[in-house]
């Protein structure tokens, strides 16, 4: 038995699965922002046709994973395991697409981290031989994350201006077994790989706010980026971008700013690393803190930063989402915000 | 002049409700509850009929105003016996807590809620 | 600065998370507290005047003080509950904060955003249910204390 662990938390993929699909489906409000050519499906309607806000965000999703698979050239019929999540009580919106697909399901709640979590696993299990193709992915919804977590849509509260705005957006990928190879390189296009990953700590820094998700998770970033850089013995600049999933702008610069402490070079920070959530909107958007939501980081790397590799803008990528892993009542009973944080290491072949 | 005050004080009441709000993480449940039990128990004291004297609407449209109709309600009830004190509150509120939970009942029947645009 | 990371195990939890919710603080950038409270104090006081002068109104025409009083409340909880319902409530409250909130108004769009959102679990659990979450701790706390206010000075009227 070969084992693929390296240091304290991280694994090296000896076969490397390819990343063979990916798809995106995104909200109005998402498909007006920087990103927006890169998103395969824009909705004009934020209820997708649905009757209700759940189901037109397992719509979403589902979709998503459609034009993951699509784009990859096989049918469902192919993927041996399905892996995915969201915020909802249950996982609503990944049990039902799962219902439609009957494809193999594992369901994963990891917050707003559910997107590095699936990728994380599905590349374990493509890795070690137990599938040949595995379906990741993961969705969020302004409306249904709101109601869940905050307070009703229609409600009067003010926003104060470290609120995140949880994005509309679902994103999958295929991931596959690089033995497959021959079938899946489309002209022109770089293969990438899944390289390594390192799966983080719950790390509670003891934020109780709700309004303040980006401080809450950003030490668990940390840690994990530091644990992953040891692990593999790199430097920050090995990596073109090391992308964090939904610190937003003020997670964004406590990041920079504690990995600053950590001793790293301020420059190589300033030059290597971004946040999808600052990605996804401007400033001007009126999202406050920027976006958040397991879709936010999955609609940026299935959308955006795996375009990048695809075109070879981006030859090693980081990709690290976030989760704040608080419940619904966990607030009420006084309890702080746990965070955490999965890397998985892509690079262009 | 009464308009002045009705003005002044209802917007003073607003603006503590605004530093609330800006300043402690109080969810709104929390800071309409704090409003309204603050207007009973200054209605208990006596402390704020003076204030609805003096600002009329500014002193009875904000929420301590609901607070002061249920306690003075249950004032003025406690003078005519045991079971006037007890259903005073809600007589003299009834009016207003019908309406609202009837016709809230209503527009929740009858609009759908919007996803928000901005 | 090093406790964040959990390397340092020694100070109680408590104080990592006061010296980090400082630390987190100076990031944070601050809402404009004199512009929302000048925004609010508007609102607010313009509201109440709107309610005075609706009540004159009323009392010129000839009805007595307190029903006109009962009148302008229910007038202004509706108002809010149907602005709620087209969905412009929550556009003018981002506004105006809590120049809205804090009037009757206020309690008024607490019913049906609640209600409204959960239409879809059905008229009876759905919004019967949730008319009262924001509103049924409201009700409660004003009512059972002012029903204790009320045994209170019964007991004093008695005694």
């Amino acid at each position: 038995m070969v084992y693929k662990k390296v240091g304290n938390q991280s694994v090296i993929f000896s076969e490397k699965p390819l990343i063979r699909g990916r798809g995106t489906v995104v909200g109005q409000k998402e498909g007006e922002g920087p990103l927006a050519k890169n998103f395969d499906i824009i909705l004009d309607d934020d209820m997708y046709g649905e009757k209700s806000w759940e189901k037109a965000e397992s719509k979403m999703l589902k979709e998503a994973m459609m034009k993951a698979v699509n784009r990859a050239g096989i049918t469902e019929k192919d993927i041996d395991v399905m892996l995915s999540g969201d915020l909802l009580n249950q996982l609503m919106s990944s049990s039902f697409m799962a219902r439609d697909l009957h494809i193999p399901f594992l369901g994963l709640y990891g917050a707003c981290s559910t997107m590095t979590e699936s990728l994380v696993l599905g590349s374990m299990l493509i890795d070690g031989g137990f599938a040949k193709n595995v379906l990741v992915g993961a969705s969020s919804h302004f409306c249904t994350a709101e109601r869940q977590f905050r307070m009703p849509v229609e409600h009067g509260n003010q926003r104060p201006p470290s609120a995140q705005w949880t994005a509309t957006a679902a994103g999958g990928v295929v991931v596959s077994s690089a033995s497959d190879v021959a079938l899946c390189s489309s002209a022109g296009q770089n293969r990438i790989r899944v390289e390594s990953a390192t799966v983080g700590k719950v790390i509670d820094a003891g934020i109780k706010d709700a309004n303040q998700m980006g401080a809450a998770m950003a030490p668990a970033a940390v840690d994990t980026l530091l644990n992953h850089l040891e692990d593999t013995q790199r430097s920050l600049d090995y990596y073109d971008l090391v992308a964090t999933g939904d610190l937003g702008f003020i997670g964004k610069d406590i990041m920079m700013d504690l990995l600053a402490g950590a001793g790293l070079n301020k420059k190589m920070i300033f030059s290597h690393y971004d946040d999808c959530g600052t990605m996804l909107f401007t400033k001007e958007q009126d999202v406050h803190g920027g976006g958040s939501g397991c879709g936010c980081s999955a609609c940026v790397f299935a959308g955006h930063l795996l375009k990048e590799m695809e075109q070879g803008k981006i030859k090693k990528l980081l990709l690290m989402s976030t989760g704040a892993m608080l419940s619904t009542i966990s607030p009420f009973q006084g309890e702080s915000i746990p965070g955490i944080a999965h890397a998985v290491s892509l690079e262009v072949e | 002049m009464e308009y002045v005050w009705a003005f002044i004080v209802g917007g003073v009441f607003c603006i503590i409700g605004q530093i609330l709000m800006d300043t402690t993480t109080l969810t709104a449940p929390r800071i309409l509850v704090i409003f309204v039990v603050s207007g009973v128990v200054l209605q208990a004291l006596n402390l704020y009929q003076p204030i609805v004297d003096f600002a009329g609407n500014g002193a009875t449209l904000p929420l301590p105003g609901f607070g002061y109709s249920l306690a003075k309600g249950a004032m003025e009830g406690a003078k005519d016996g045991f079971l006037t004190a007890i259903t005073g509150p809600l007589e003299a509120t009834a009016a207003g807590i019908g309406v609202a939970l009837t016709f809230g009942y209503i527009i929740a029947l009858l609009f759908t809620p919007k996803s928000p645009k901005k | 600065m090093t406790n964040v990371n959990g390397e340092n195990k020694q100070p109680e939890k408590k104080d990592i998370a006061k010296a980090y919710g400082k630390y987190a603080k100076q990031f944070t950038p601050k809402p404009s507290y004199f512009a929302n409270c000048l925004k609010a104090f508007i609102v607010g006081g313009a509201l109440c005047t709107l309610a005075l002068w609706f009540q004159n109104t009323l009392i010129d025409t000839g009805v007595s003080e307190k029903d006109a009083g009962t009148f302008v409340t229910i007038t202004f909880v509706m108002s809010a509950q149907f602005l709620t319902g087209i969905g412009v409530f929550d556009v003018i409250a981002q506004f105006a904060g809590a120049g809205v909130i804090v009037p009757i108004t206020g309690f008024a769009n607490s019913m049906v955003a609640p209600a409204i959102e959960y239409k879809k679990e059905g008229p009876v659990l759905g919004v019967g249910a949730k008319i009262f979450s924001v509103a049924g701790p409201v009700l409660v706390c004003g009512i059972s204390s002012s029903m204790i206010v009320g045994i209170i000075y019964w007991f004093i009227e008695k005694f």
